[in-house]
């Protein structure tokens, strides 16, 4: 069983196929390795008979021939998204014992293609953090640790999902990024972590955070398993408006193809004072493995890149002041009886269960709403945005892709930058323009810190082009040969 | 400038302007596939969408797109082909989700124009601003429970069209007339059923006075009426408050009030330091609406004739007055019962009847249009025995009387009756032969010049004949055998 963790998707898949294992035993190890990575605080809820549930499905299609493309390949789910039957909470204490009665459109695409429902893995409240620290149910913590150190963050908001990718209780997840809560943690934890363009995959059923940025994508080990599961995840959804009835690119093909005659930007605006220097190490390794496997690198401009983060931290806010007033203690989740009014119970409640960081972001984004601010803030923010999409359309008229580095740094301790959040929000730096832009950006892990924590690469590619991004994310993986187990992993922790 | 109210201090000019929200015809609500059916029980016609459940999504629905230009081309509006959902955010435990999704920057009609009639004749172009589509919320009942209110969502996400006027009316008597006609135009176009009683038709109205020429005064709005007699109430005590808080010396609040339909007052209900501040901004779960000419094009084509222009053809066609047309095109059901009874007929005689004897029928029996026992073809049928002289005008009121009573056709009645008009000169001639006899010595003062007799020969013919003899032809003879 040991083995069974370390396999990738593709190649648990292929075991499967080959009926050397069945999904039932899969799913086993990984239910008993989310047991013994109890401390890492990743699943805030098992749902281990709904697995073995699904799993025995999975082995009797398989048997019948009927396997789909995920058939019995045991995955974790982040508490955004929506599950029949099982509490979905968004790690919120307002949406305690809330349990759905419809199943979000991407999980309900990945069982549909034969994946098996592990739980629901842990992230920030609503989405809003870069370290896990805002859930509700205390923080994941990162499988990687310095000898003998502190906790690390697994960082966020996805951190539950990039943990247990991470720490083999999860052979894939699912996340969602608004600003780099995908990519962010992937970095932190040495997993692939991609986001689509924005429209690829539907937004139905996921608990919204700011539905212009909000997207969902797949943790993986590898570039093929993300290939893999996004293919599953994507697809055109009439239940939202913003999804986009485009065809997938050859993924499959892309994974087979080289980078040769590749042209690769590198932005000079993602140079940034007081970055690591093993990161700007790593980053420029990255150009030369490319140079090496036959790209061309092209020096680019995106000249408001500075820009981002400030309009970022109005758009997300606005949104997500307006998307989280449903959460009114009227028809669902918590609610504390108060005072004579309404207004009374909508205060105590709202008060008493949204934590402190989804409460700052609701206050900034009511404020940039108002009337007499609403000019200076969110329509500003707005054509700043438009300004950086424009940056990058006109970059990918010169180039097919973009190289950076995911983060600034490394993975954290827990509870180091909590009380400052400015700090906090320069993590998501070199991920949050996609987000404003609508492009892809997949971050693959490709080296280490000076104190042997995995660092990321992040690719960017043009709106609907993830063929491109797969194609130079399989070549800095290969390049790379990023193989490093976690101390913390399922496997040691027994 | 008769539309002045005098007040103690000299003449006050009333300014009114109307923001009417119209539910949408449509089997489903406005972004969720919920039905829009009304009187289902509480919360039955609720999705997930409509209670606002995490993680759900708006997808709009094209018939109320559909349904909102066709009222933007029905009232001579511009279509704009670009529009926007916005969100208005506000708290109120019957809004799920926290905000309206509505219309704020872009809507999608623009300027339009209705054309209201006085009882004077008189014609008024009252331009319209915009109309834009949102969402309704749903209704709180506040006496179910002695200390809990009880939340209703079917009409949550039911879809709307707010119709804003520009400030153009000028008496409570305008602003009746115009929704009216509005209700008469949405229900031409059967984009709204017009059911104020319902709710389906509402009107938010903001008054304001000033002295002729000057700027305009500070206004106040009355929300949620739901009848043209309280529209018109709350306007005639708009007034009257504002003018005498003016003339002592006082200012008017810029506020929302409520009408009070018991006394027929209104009273505050918000001042404007307490108005919400809606945050309105682009909702992002929805792309902007673009629509293409030929959309609009496909929807002008579908167009019914409407009642101004249905109005126009009576009184040119037909010859109609004016009156006659105004009353007949009023509602399109009247419209076409009148079309339908008129039709290769003699269109006033028909006028005549449906205005005077059906319309009259009708009323004493609290019946609409829709229940005449009388049907368009039964009255056609009735005309036309008059017209070819079976029967007379007075029999056929008779006549008619029973049709209403039993739903019987006019023939059936005039043969079992025998009221047939007796068209035969013989037998006419026989009457008046009986009636000259019986009246030797009013035959010779007749003849002797005193010609006012010529009538009472003329009745004691019709009544010997029991009012079944043709006038024309007792006229005729009589002259004739007293000229003898």
């Amino acid at each position: 069983m040991e083995n069974y963790l370390n396999l990738t998707a593709t190649q648990a898949r292929a075991a499967l196929q080959k009926k050397e294992i069945s999904a039932t035993e899969l799913t086993h190890a990984y239910i008993q390795a989310a047991e013994a990575t109890k401390a890492l605080n990743n699943y805030v809820c098992m749902t281990a008979d709904k697995a073995l549930e699904m799993a025995a499905s999975s082995d009797k299609r398989i048997a019948d021939g009927n396997a789909g493309p995920l058939e019995g390949l045991p995955i974790g789910v982040k508490d955004l998204f929506c599950t029949t039957g099982v509490e979905t909470t968004a790690c919120s204490a307002i949406l305690k014992g809330f349990v759905p009665t419809y199943e979000s459109t991407v999980t309900s695409q990945l069982w549909r293609d034969g994946a098996v429902m592990l739980g629901k893995l842990n992230c920030d409240e609503f989405a809003m953090g870069s370290a896990n620290e805002t859930s509700v149910f205390g923080p994941a913590v990162n499988p990687w640790s310095t000898d003998g150190g502190a906790d690390l963050a697994a960082g966020g908001s996805s951190g539950g999902s990039a943990s247990s990718v991470a720490a083999g209780s999860a052979l894939m997840a699912t996340g969602t990024d608004t600003g780099g809560s995908i990519r962010q943690p992937a970095a932190f934890c040495g997993v692939v972590g991609m986001k689509p363009t924005y429209g690829r995959c539907s937004r139905w059923g996921i608990v919204a955070f700011a539905s212009s940025l909000d997207q969902a994508g797949p943790f993986t080990r590898d570039v093929a398993d993300s290939a893999l599961m996004f293919a599953s995840m994507a697809g055109h959804d009439a239940k939202d408006s913003t999804s986009a009835d485009a065809a997938l690119p050859d993924l499959h093909a892309a994974l087979q193809a080289s980078v040769k005659g590749m042209k690769i930007g590198i932005p000079k605006e993602y140079v940034m004072e007081g970055m690591d220097e093993a990161i700007t190490a790593l980053w420029q390794q990255g150009q030369e493995w490319l140079v090496e496997a036959g790209a061309e690198l092209v020096p680019i401009s995106l000249p408001h890149t500075r820009y981002a983060l400030p309009t970022y931290y109005i758009i997300a806010p606005a949104e997500a002041s307006s998307n989280l007033a449903r959460y009114d203690g009227v028809r669902y989740g918590a609610r504390v009886e108060a005072g004579q009014s309404l207004d009374d119970m909508y205060e105590a409640t709202r008060a008493a269960g949204f934590g402190d960081e989804v409460q700052r972001r609701i206050m900034i984004g009511t404020y940039a709403l108002s009337a007499g601010y609403y000019d200076a803030y969110y329509l500003k923010a707005q054509q700043v945005r438009r300004l950086i999409k424009n940056d990058f359309d006109e970059a990918f008229e010169k180039v097919d892709a973009i190289l950076t580095p995911a983060t600034p740094s490394a993975a954290f301790p827990l509870g180091v930058k909590q009380d400052d959040p400015i700090t906090m929000y320069l993590n998501d730096v070199f991920t949050v323009p996609a987000n404003l832009a609508g492009i892809p950006g997949i971050s693959v892990p490709a080296g280490y810190s000076d104190t042997g924590l995995p660092l990321g690469l992040q690719v960017l590619s043009g709106a609907f082009r993830e063929d491109t991004l797969y194609k130079v994310a399989a070549c800095l993986e290969k390049q790379a040969g990023f193989t490093g187990q976690p101390p913390r992993h399922a496997l040691a922790a027994r | 400038m008769s539309n002045l109210v005098a007040g103690q201090t000299g003449e006050w000019e009333v300014v009114i302007g109307m923001e009417v929200h119209a539910q949408v015809t449509s089997e489903a609500k406005l972004f969720s596939g919920s039905s829009t059916t009304f009187g289902a029980g509480p919360n039955e016609n609720v999705s997930l969408v409509d209670a606002a459940m995490p993680g759900m999504l708006p997808v709009i629905n094209e018939a109320c797109v559909r349904q909102a230009v066709k009222t933007g081309l029905g009232i001579k509006a511009e279509i704009n082909l670009y529009s926007v959902f916005d969100r208005k955010n506000y708290f109120y435990a019957d809004l799920p989700q926290g905000y309206q999704i509505s219309q704020f920057k872009h809507p999608i009609v623009g300027e339009g124009v209705l054309t209201i009639e006085l009882a004077d004749g008189t014609t008024h172009d009252i331009g319209i601003e915009r109309i834009h589509l949102e969402q309704d919320a749903g209704k709180s009942l506040h006496d179910q429970h002695p200390s809990k209110s009880y939340i209703d969502l079917n009409r949550s996400g039911v879809a709307l069209m707010e119709i804003v006027s520009r400030p153009d009316l000028r008496s409570s008597e305008q602003a009746g007339a115009y929704i009216k006609k509005l209700r008469s135009i949405l229900r031409y176009l059967g984009t709204c059923d017009g059911n104020m009683e319902e709710g389906s038709l509402r009107a938010d109205v903001n008054v304001s006075v000033r002295r002729p020429g000057q700027a305009l005064g500070t206004r106040t709005e009355t929300k949620n009426l739901n009848s043209v007699r309280f529209i018109m109430q709350a306007i005639d005590y708009e007034v009257e408050r504002q003018i005498e808080i003016l003339e002592n010396g006082g200012k008017i609040d810029q506020e929302t009030r409520l009408f009070d339909t018991s006394t027929g007052t209104t009273r505050q209900m918000r001042s404007k330091e307490d108005a919400h501040d809606y945050r309105y901004f682009p909702d992002p779960d929805l792309l902007p609406l673009q629509l293409t000419q030929d959309f609009v094009e496909e929807i002008k084509a579908e167009l019914p004739e409407l009642p101004d222009e249905i109005k126009a053809r009576m009184v040119s066609d037909y010859g109609l007055s004016s009156y006659d047309a105004s009353v007949l095109t009023e509602e399109r059901e009247t419209a076409g019962f009148y079309e339908a009874a008129s039709k290769g007929r003699d269109r006033k005689l028909v006028a005549n009847w449906m205005s005077s004897e059906l319309f009259g029928a009708l009323n004493k029996a609290g019946k609409s249009l829709a229940e005449s026992p009388v049907s368009p073809e039964g009255l056609g049928a009735l005309v036309d025995l008059i017209s070819d002289g079976t029967i007379s005008g007075r029999i056929a009121k008779d006549v008619f009387a029973e049709m209403f009573e039993t739903g019987r056709p006019a023939s059936d009645i005039i043969e079992e009756k025998g009221l047939k008009q007796v068209s035969d000169s013989g037998a006419i001639e026989a009457l008046i032969d009986q009636v000259l006899a019986e009246n030797q010595d009013k035959v010779a003062e007749y003849r002797g010049g005193k010609d006012k007799l010529f009538g009472f020969f003329v009745g004691q013919t019709m009544k010997l004949s029991g009012g079944q003899a043709n006038p024309g032809m007792v006229n005729q003879l009589l002259k004739d055998k007293l000229r003898g």
